[in-house]
């Protein structure tokens, strides 16, 4: 595949997918949006079979210095093949959630989400410090429209929320770059990754990176606007923001602030720690009092999130690696819960759980789906869940025990309000006769649930697959932060039968 | 130098003198019937005028070769970029007024005439490099605006503007005047070289008053806080096609002056104006956003946008470098076809009798009832606020970029950080027109000339502009170093 455009095509299809969609009717614009999508996703797919694993830092690389002050500079690691997968891997479900439930200007509702998806990838994408930016930034525009459009009730006031907290975090990091770029000369990021910044600038560009992404992420206290926007959004949206979104946070710790700023990052981890301490606590403890099921889930996400930034600022391997499964497996597994709630909103329209009770009696597929995605959000060994959250939370213990405590409440918080809302869901008496009366799970949301049910045990139990990718990159970063890498209390030592990985393990099993 | 050369040099110039005296004969005995074929000739004229001053630009024509007239006035690579985009905004605004001024039986000759003078005026103040010449070109530009502000003669509101414009004007012209009075004092010479080499070793403290009183003349003109308070009535009670002249060439001319007399007569005491400059900026940017959030007529509303936008490029004049002056012409090139693009799409909006509609409440889901006008909108909207992928976010990042590298990172950051109290209203705009349910009040047919120029701009502004970045940039570069090369 040397030398063949593969990435600016997959940027392409859905772009020119879009520019259809806005000019087709309601019928052709969802046939084209889904082929697109699936277009898309083969490309994914070809994308990781001839991935080279061990080969070159980065791979399909494109540069065409098309612009004045920076490229058209496209590339991967494993890292960002993994996230363009997710991408690739949820938006055909997504066309798939919004087939029926989107009925109102469905042309545009599909343009904007193909103009995600396009924006998506190119995050993941770009090689060029600017043209990550633009990627970046321009995400807000299709969201903004995509929440305030076809939302809930409260969707402007959601969508004012997403678009002003987002972009206020952003702007600064603009600031940042543009003083990075004129410093070292040059915007390429794998070289701004090598370069050596001063270490009191570092402190300063690391905050503005910090401000986007912790909003982006997000962390407490500058999560409010995820709760609203998720609830507002469509079902498709939420996927999306959740799924994927998210994700572009700890791809920007992952890509930006760890390694241009590593010194600034081991001076900052106790923030990160602090911040991700109380989300992980507060958000699971605000989660466990929801009535809405959206809301709970999303409160689920910044929980999720904090186990991320703890994970990538403990500056191992088994931190950074479990994080990044725990951003692929939230992906995967939020999407999917957020369509099992979109699934008995379509049929019921509402987002009351207590509208809601003993659907495992008329909905038994339902509810098993339901089930697993539950199990896989709480961490249950042989799904997705529990490969990242052991692998970041080992990572931790060797930097904090404390920490790692206070953190591992959180799996045990998740399993209460998880297995709560599933009580109240599907368990439990019928207490409506509407919803007793919903029909199981037709040919469609089979065809969205099955995929991701697959890749969630697949990613369980064989995350070697997921893992393998990333190693050389991981271990690249993990080589370029050592220098910076504080002292951790728990003095880890390889004993003689690695006594150290078990008791972390021992620690983390006993949370169950 | 003969004056053959001379008169070579102000070709453009001559030729509108020139056409618009003929015109003006023509509008005297062809009376009103005759303003369409005057508005085709004017806008002919102003584009060929563009034509003549391209190679002057392509060719980077600096210092003496582009001096006329024993320095009077210079005819360089920077007035020609400045001239091109005063031309282009001032063709425009001649192009859309017939549909707009014939419905209300208002379409006169002397409205592309008046057009063609204040272009013309406008062309003299960029090349101005003196202050005389400044002064003359000034004003030729601000009477020919007094008029027509007040071009509706029926219209209370327009009359009012014209008033308004006239009354505010002239006290700036004073404070200009009194300015040049006294730099003219302390420097001994009228001439920015002369200038430049009489403060070369610092202001005295007359000097600085002079100089501080031409900049409070010049930021009147380009609408900067403290001296905006008359834009938003004259943008609201002007006819739109004259708002639309106002907005763009007489702005990009006044700027073009200020960058002149800022950086050749007074560039070697930037550190003397560099506060007020950045006062003016900041205080722009954020009364600016806070000004338009309550606003609910639309031209309003983009008033309060100019200035929120005058306080950005005012913050490349900040850096008082050549990187500086080149990203305040880059982004004067794309506010012009934003701010274009923005009044060509108000000018469509007609409800069903054919009259204007200007109220934001009234534009509530347009984007149901007319789809391309209010795509077009929004784009304009995300533009002005610098969301990326749309153009306007090249135009600040340009700025933004030659603010860190002159060292002026806290500028950029509370600039920057500013910017976002205007994305509050200007996605305001894009709620009103995509989230709510429709008013169904514009439903009104819209001129062809409109629809093509709404589709040229909203090409140039989406994210093929940055096909033009390169071009753009070199272009700017060339009229920077104009501006910089010392005599």
């Amino acid at each position: 595949m040397n030398g063949f455009p593969i990435l600016s095509l997959m940027l392409l299809v859905p772009l020119a997918g879009a520019v259809v969609c806005l000019l087709a009717g309601a019928r052709q614009a969802r046939m084209i949006a889904l082929a697109a999508t699936l277009i898309d996703f083969v490309l994914g797919v070809l994308l990781w079979v001839n991935y080279d694993i061990g080969g070159a830092q980065w791979q399909f690389t494109e540069r065409v210095p098309l612009f004045a002050g920076f490229s058209w500079a496209l590339g991967i690691d494993g890292i960002a093949l993994m996230l363009i997968m997710l991408s690739v891997f949820l938006m055909p479900i997504c066309i798939g959630a919004s087939w029926r439930s989107i009925e109102k200007r469905v042309g545009e509702y599909m343009a904007a989400f193909l103009l995600m998806e396009t924006l998506m990838i190119g995050v993941f994408a770009a090689q060029d410090l600017f043209l990550f930016y633009i990627f970046f930034e321009a995400g807000l525009i299709p969201m903004y429209l995509i929440i305030g459009v076809w939302g809930g009730q409260d969707r402007i006031y959601a969508s004012y929320k997403f678009f002003l907290y987002t972009l206020l975090g952003s702007v600064l990091m603009l600031v940042a770059m543009l003083w990075m770029a004129n410093a070292a000369g040059t915007t390429d990021i794998p070289t701004l990754m090598a370069y050596d910044f001063d270490s009191r600038v570092q402190t300063w560009l690391w905050l503005a990176f910090f401000a986007s992404f912790a909003v982006k992420m997000p962390m407490w206290p500058v999560h409010t606007w995820l709760p609203d926007a998720h609830v507002q959004a469509p079902t498709a949206g939420s996927v999306i923001l959740a799924g994927v979104l998210l994700k572009m946070g700890g791809y920007g710790f992952i890509r930006f602030s760890l390694p241009m700023f590593p010194e600034a990052s081991a001076q900052f981890a106790w923030l990160v720690f602090g911040l991700s301490m109380v989300a992980v606590v507060y958000t699971s403890l605000v989660a466990l009092v929801q009535h809405d099921m959206k809301k709970l889930i999303a409160y689920s996400s910044v929980a999720h999130m904090a186990i991320v930034t703890v994970g990538l600022f403990a500056f191992n391997t088994q931190g950074l690696e479990g994080s990044m499964i725990v951003m692929l497996s939230h992906g995967l597994v939020s999407g999917a819960l957020f369509l099992s709630v979109g699934v008995i909103y379509d049929r019921l329209h509402t987002r009351e759980i207590d509208r809601y009770g003993g659907l495992s009696i008329n909905m038994p597929y339902y509810a098993l789906f339901f089930l697993l995605f539950t199990m896989a959000s709480i961490g249950l060994p042989g799904t997705s869940g529990f490969v990242g959250e052991f692998l970041s939370l080992a990572g931790i213990y060797q930097v904090s025990t404390w920490v790692t405590l206070i953190c591992t409440t959180g799996i045990i918080l998740g399993a209460a309000y998880m297995l709560y809302l599933y009580r109240r869901v599907a368990f439990g008496e019928q207490k409506h006769a509407d919803a007793a009366a919903m029909p199981d799970l037709d040919w469609r949301e089979w065809a969205m649930m099955v995929p991701i049910a697959a890749a969630v045990l697949w990613m369980g139990v064989y995350p070697e697959s997921f893992l393998a990718p990333m190693r050389q990159d991981i271990a690249a970063l993990d080589a370029r932060i050592a220098r910076a890498r504080p002292v951790g209390d728990s003095q880890v030592r390889p004993g003689k039968s690695g006594a150290a990985v078990q008791v972390s393990a021992t620690a983390h099993e006993g949370a169950h | 130098m003969d004056l053959s050369t001379s008169l070579r040099l102000v070709a453009p110039e001559e030729l509108m003198s020139f056409v618009s005296l003929v015109l003006l004969l023509a509008c005297a005995w062809g009376g009103d019937r005759a303003s369409r074929v005057i508005s085709a000739a004017a806008a002919v004229t102003l584009l060929a005028c563009a034509a003549l001053v391209a190679p002057t630009l392509g060719s980077g024509v600096t210092g003496p070769d582009g001096a006329a007239f024993s320095g009077l006035f210079s005819a360089d690579a920077f007035a020609a970029f400045a001239k091109i985009l005063i031309y282009l905004g001032a063709a425009v605004a001649v192009v859309v007024a017939p549909a707009f001024f014939e419905r209300l039986h208002a379409m006169r000759p002397e409205y592309p005439l008046l057009i063609l003078l204040a272009a013309l005026g406008g062309s003299i103040m960029v090349s101005a490099s003196n202050l005389i010449t400044l002064y003359i070109g000034l004003e030729l530009n601000s009477l020919a605006s007094y008029v027509l502000a007040a071009f509706l003669r029926n219209d209370e509101r327009s009359a009012e503007a014209g008033l308004k414009y006239f009354v505010l004007g002239a006290l700036a012209s004073g404070i200009l005047l009194f300015g040049m009075s006294l730099t003219y004092g302390f420097a001994g010479s009228t001439s920015f070289a002369g200038i430049r080499a009489a403060v070369d070793s610092g202001l005295s403290a007359g000097a600085t008053f002079g100089a501080v009183f031409v900049l409070a003349g010049l930021a009147f003109k380009i609408a900067a806080v403290p001296f905006h308070m008359w834009t938003p009535d004259v943008y609201e009670g002007a006819p739109t096609p004259v708002t639309t002249f106002f907005a763009t060439a007489p702005k990009v001319a006044a700027m073009a002056l200020l960058m002149r007399v800022a950086l050749e007569a007074f560039g070697t005491q930037a550190a003397v104006w560099r506060e007020i400059v950045i006062f003016a900026a900041l205080a722009s940017i954020v009364w600016g956003a806070f000004g338009a959030i309550g606003q609910a007529n639309l031209k309003r509303l983009m008033a309060y946008s100019s200035i929120n936008n005058v306080g950005f490029i005012l913050i490349g004049l900040a850096c008082a470098t050549p990187q500086g002056a080149s990203a305040m012409l880059v982004y004067l090139a794309i506010y012009l076809v934003m701010v274009l693009a923005g009044f060509v799409g108000i000018l469509m909006l007609r409800d069903g009798e054919g009259e204007q509609v200007e109220a934001i409440a009234d534009i509530s889901g347009l984007s149901r009832t007319r789809p391309g006008i209010a795509a077009a909108l929004a784009m304009v909207m995300f533009s002005l606020a610098g969301i990326p992928p749309l153009f306007g976010f090249w135009g600040k990042f340009v700025v933004f970029q030659a603010a860190v590298q002159a060292g002026l990172v806290p500028l950029a950051a509370i600039g920057i950080a500013a910017s976002v109290i205007g994305a509050f209203y200007y996605i305001k705009i894009v709620k009103v027109m995509y989230f709510d349910e429709p008013a169904n009040r514009v439903t009104g047919r819209s001129d062809w000339v409109h629809s093509v120029l709404l589709t040229v701009t909203a090409v140039f502004i989406s994210p093929f502009g940055y096909l033009l970045t390169k071009w753009l940039g070199a272009l700017a570069d060339t009229a920077a170093a104009a501006l910089f090369h010392v005599v």
